[in-house]
């Protein structure tokens, strides 16, 4: 590469160095040929079915849509109406935020904590992987009947029963209703249900750990388990981290399931609204696309710059 | 030799081990307490799949089943029976789709990872890039334009329209990727040095050094693919070609349904059954500890 710049840099004749470094990528792509063949069946389905769909849904924010006549451009309004006169969309944004960074960081911490020590063990470990795992793999629709009877607002409620049971409560609390507790309760439940996704993966990363540096700290002086921990494993796991954080930023920006099911939609003095509800009930009530697009999007620019911030944090500074 | 390995490391921490003896006990009990805390509302599932009506609707209400019974089964059957297709078809349809998203999920992004990763071939960074940016993408709106692609493709209720939009999953290649760029390039070369194709390269050494993150990845997508709502809902016109979740909405039959409230609790437990059966099964190879236990502790 250095030498195809020096040519470029005597410039004698000036259509040469964009002749040679075209010639420089067709024998890359070449040598290469493998490995786009390899990429082929997962670029032709991502670039139809996904990078596609989001670039229409990027043009269809600057529209009117009604999914019926075709959309018609009207610029900036969509954007205009929804940060400047849709108040209902600034409390969705508060409590997406609300909700982001209890839940990101907790459940992410939480997360590697809970892999990191069950590693350790030597007895049940399958036993307590399955149990730590065990709300990730039920369905968020029927697990979701289950946390309402724990959260009724009735005194058939568990936690309702049990807190007059003890005297702490003296009538039964509507949790999903008040909006003191609303979002709350939507962050334990989610919490409670997605602790899994990022364990396994972090479990997965603490596997291919090498053990041969393990050994190689010991002799360099390393005693005990958390300078183990802060010395080898963090930084081998560094790729795990990055996974795992840009999945916690993209799963906190969009809750959407949990709070339709143990809040409604729309939630009670739209407690529980979140950006992604705003952007179901434009999308798929009232039926205007575009408006919804222009939702998704400023998500996506939220979203991304908080991705950025993780990437910074944990990048290996590959190809990315 | 495992035997002196691990007589080895125990004269080296033996030491410590005695005093560690009460701390770890303390472990043992918080992690069991957290363990039985999490997994409380999985086993009150099971509770209520088994529970005759009148425990059902109980006050106070009972968290253990006392009198179990087989009849919120036989109604979920014969309701079934009702309804215009047989419950195995739903059952036939959710595993065809989950099973086929699944391997082809999983082969087509640990090919595409492994060439992003370790051939760094001209535009593969930039291919990163995209699907990482794709990935914070709102998907409720992709959904429209994404119907109407494959609504012009003709694949609308049929099968493909269930499988082939999970297949290029940006979750799935990053996933893989981040597991498969530490692995060592030297082995890779050593393969082929050795004369192997990168067809073999990648069967050979790069799918079992990555067994923790593929089986990793198989877990995720069986279970979000199986759990699955929104996309049959959309992509599904016929009642044949519904899966389980739509089918259990049927059953549960909206808010204020007592009449089946039994069989849908025995529909969520059936529901579960499939993706805990699978979790243990691939678990082992996500928790592979036999070969350098006795080094590491």
């Amino acid at each position: 590469m250095g030498q195809v710049r020096g040519g470029l840099a005597v410039g004698a004749r000036p259509w040469v160095a964009p002749l040679q470094e075209l010639a420089r990528l067709r024998a890359q792509v070449r040598r290469h040929r493998v490995a786009y063949f390899f990429m082929a069946p997962f670029v032709a389905v991502f670039f139809l079915l996904t990078l596609a769909p989001v670039l229409v849904a990027t043009y269809l924010s600057f529209t009117y849509f009604n999914l019926l006549q075709p959309p018609t451009w009207i610029g900036w309004s969509n954007y205009r109406a929804l940060l400047l006169d849709d108040d209902i969309f600034l409390i969705g944004v508060r409590n997406t935020l609300f909700f982001a960074f209890i839940y990101g960081p907790v459940s992410f911490m939480a997360s590697f904590t809970l892999a990191w020590l069950i590693n350790q063990l030597r007895r049940l470990r399958a036993f307590y992987t399955l149990a730590m795992y065990a709300p990730s793999i039920v369905s968020s629709i029927a697990i979701s009947v289950i946390w309402l009877y724990f959260l009724a607002g009735d005194r058939y409620g568990l936690i309702n029963y049990l807190l007059m049971r003890v005297g702490i409560l003296e009538e039964p609390f509507l949790w999903l209703r008040d909006p003191r507790t609303t979002m709350p309760s939507i962050v334990v439940v989610a919490l409670w249900m997605s602790l899994g996704n990022q364990f396994l993966v972090f479990l997965a990363g603490l596997q291919n750990v090498d053990p041969q540096l393990y050994e190689a700290a010991a002799i360099d002086g390393v005693r005990n388990r958390l300078q183990e921990l802060w010395y080898v494993t963090i930084p081998v796991m560094k790729p795990q981290f990055l996974f795992a954080s840009v999945n916690a930023v993209v799963a906190s920006f969009s809750v959407f399931d949990i709070a339709v099911a143990l809040a409604g939609l729309p939630s009670h003095l739209y407690a529980g609204h979140t950006i992604v509800t705003h952007l179901y009930d434009y999308a798929f009530i009232r039926f205007e696309m575009g408006y919804a697009a222009a939702i998704a999007v400023i998500l996506f620019l939220l979203t991304f710059a908080t991705g950025r911030l993780a990437f910074r944090l944990f990048s290996t500074g590959g190809a990315y | 030799m495992i035997r002196a390995a691990m007589t080895a490391t125990a004269t080296v921490k033996g030491a410590g081990r005695r005093r560690l003896d009460w701390g770890r006990a303390v472990f043992y009990v918080l992690l069991t307490a957290l363990a039985a805390f999490m997994a409380l509302p999985l086993i009150f599932m099971v509770n209520q799949a088994f529970k005759p009506a009148e425990e059902l609707f109980l006050f106070p209400p009972r968290f253990f089943v006392r009198n179990p019974t087989l009849k919120n089964f036989h109604d979920l059957l014969m309701s079934a029976d009702t309804m215009l297709v047989p419950f195995s078809r739903y059952v036939f349809n959710s595993l065809l789709v989950t099973v086929s998203t699944v391997l082809l999920t999983v082969i087509s992004a640990s090919l595409a990872a492994y060439a992003v990763a370790k051939h760094r071939a001209p535009g593969s960074g930039w291919l990163f890039t995209l699907v990482v940016s794709a990935l914070m993408f709102a998907p409720h709106v992709t959904q429209i334009p994404r119907y109407m692609i494959v609504n012009s493709l003709g694949l609308v209720d049929t099968y493909w329209a269930l499988i082939l939009p999970a297949l290029a999953s940006p979750y799935a290649l990053f996933l893989m990727k981040q597991f498969i760029e530490p692995l060592p390039d030297a082995l890779l070369e050593a393969a082929k040095v050795d004369g192997a194709s990168e067809w073999r390269i990648f069967w050979q050494v790069v799918m079992p050094m990555a067994r923790p993150a593929w089986a990793t990845l198989t877990i995720l997508t069986f279970i979000t693919t199986w759990n699955d709502f929104f996309t049959p809902l959309i992509f599904t016109q016929s009642e044949v070609m519904k899966t389980l979740p739509l089918a259990l909405i049927t059953i549960y039959g909206g808010p204020g349904q007592v009449a089946r409230y039994g069989a849908s609790q025995a529909a969520t437990f059936l529901m579960t059954v499939p993706t805990i059966a699978l979790f243990i099964l691939m678990q082992r190879r996500v928790i592979q500890t036999m070969a350098y236990s006795g080094i590491k502790s």
